[in-house]
């Protein structure tokens, strides 16, 4: 018996400060993307979560949802990886100004 | 239950601790997979074993062979590990860290002045979740079809090799009689619209 919902919202709470962290230090472009699958996946822990706590399945539902948005993304986002990568030879993201003023 | 819960929550923070931390993007991953399979157990003490079997099929299985695909693909290596050791310097990661932290302080607070109700885990079979996958979201259900159409036409569109900056409708028109030359000395790109062009 887990004695509250809220210490499931406190480890989510903890895996999406971690993903903000990596998303924020980092420069390269993987691992960004890799820190938004941490912040998806913590978003998707705390919808289960509260699913659990009401003892209906629309929170598992939402995060078949948020699944299928992840995959998706991050599909997009690792082509956008590789094409960034053929057309400028790195993957720095302090390098990529193209839409800068 | 408990002790399942506080073990896989604790492995699954330290595990994404050393994932934002390593320098090597092959280490990185595999901590994730290690943090996905914790994220499992988690949903499996929730009383989820649906979603948490998906979790380990979909994200630990096909997410992270995408990574390792793109990682094998770039050719990273030791000479990213040492570019991201000099990118990953303190003065960097400070800052943000402890904003961050600040947010997440707030959130505990938060969360622990609610009144504390214990949480009865019960499992919510795979039956009652289709039931409702397939009964009141179903118009979320085809919209997700769409999204992952479009995903998938998307990537497909941008991981294409461009070779030249020409579109591909203006290499072969009327107003030039010569193609011009690509930057480099590749395979070209056939598909039905150059193949008619090219006759």
């Amino acid at each position: 018996m887990i004695n509250s919902a809220h210490m499931v919202l406190i480890v989510a709470s903890v895996l999406f400060a971690l993903g903000l962290v990596g998303v924020l230090t980092r420069k390269n472009v993987v691992f960004m993307l890799i820190s938004v699958e941490i912040m998806l996946n913590a978003s998707g822990l705390a919808f289960v979560a509260a699913g659990a706590k009401w003892q209906q399945p629309d929170g598992q539902v939402m995060f078949l949802f948020i699944l299928a948005m992840a995959a998706a993304e991050v599909s997009v986002g690792l082509a956008l990886v590789l094409q960034i990568y053929h057309q400028h030879k790195t993957l720095d993201v302090d390098r990529l100004k193209e839409l800068r003023d | 239950m408990s002790t399942l819960f506080y073990l896989s929550s604790t492995i699954a923070i330290a595990s994404t601790i050393l994932v934002i931390t390593r320098y090597h993007p092959v280490h990185a991953l595999l901590y994730l997979a290690v943090s996905f399979l914790a994220v499992g157990m988690i949903f499996l003490s929730l009383g989820a074993p649906f979603v948490a079997a998906l979790e380990i099929i979909v994200y630990a299985g096909a997410i992270i062979v995408l990574f390792i695909f793109v990682v094998m693909m770039l050719n990273l290596g030791k000479d990213t590990a040492q570019q991201e050791k000099e990118w990953l310097k303190p003065k960097v990661w400070l800052v943000p860290s402890a904003l961050v932290l600040v947010l997440l302080v707030e959130m505990i607070i938060l969360l622990f002045t609610d009144s504390d109700q214990p949480l009865k885990v019960s499992v919510v079979d795979p039956r009652r979740l289709a039931l409702s996958l397939y009964g009141e979201y179903i118009i979320a259900v085809e919209l997700t079809g769409f999204l992952l159409m479009a995903g998938i036409v998307g990537a497909a569109h941008i991981g294409k090799h461009m070779h030249t900056p020409l579109h591909r409708f203006l290499q072969n028109g009327e107003g030039k009689k010569e193609k011009p030359k690509p930057l480099r000395p590749v395979e070209s790109l056939k598909n039905e619209q150059t193949v008619l062009h090219d006759q």
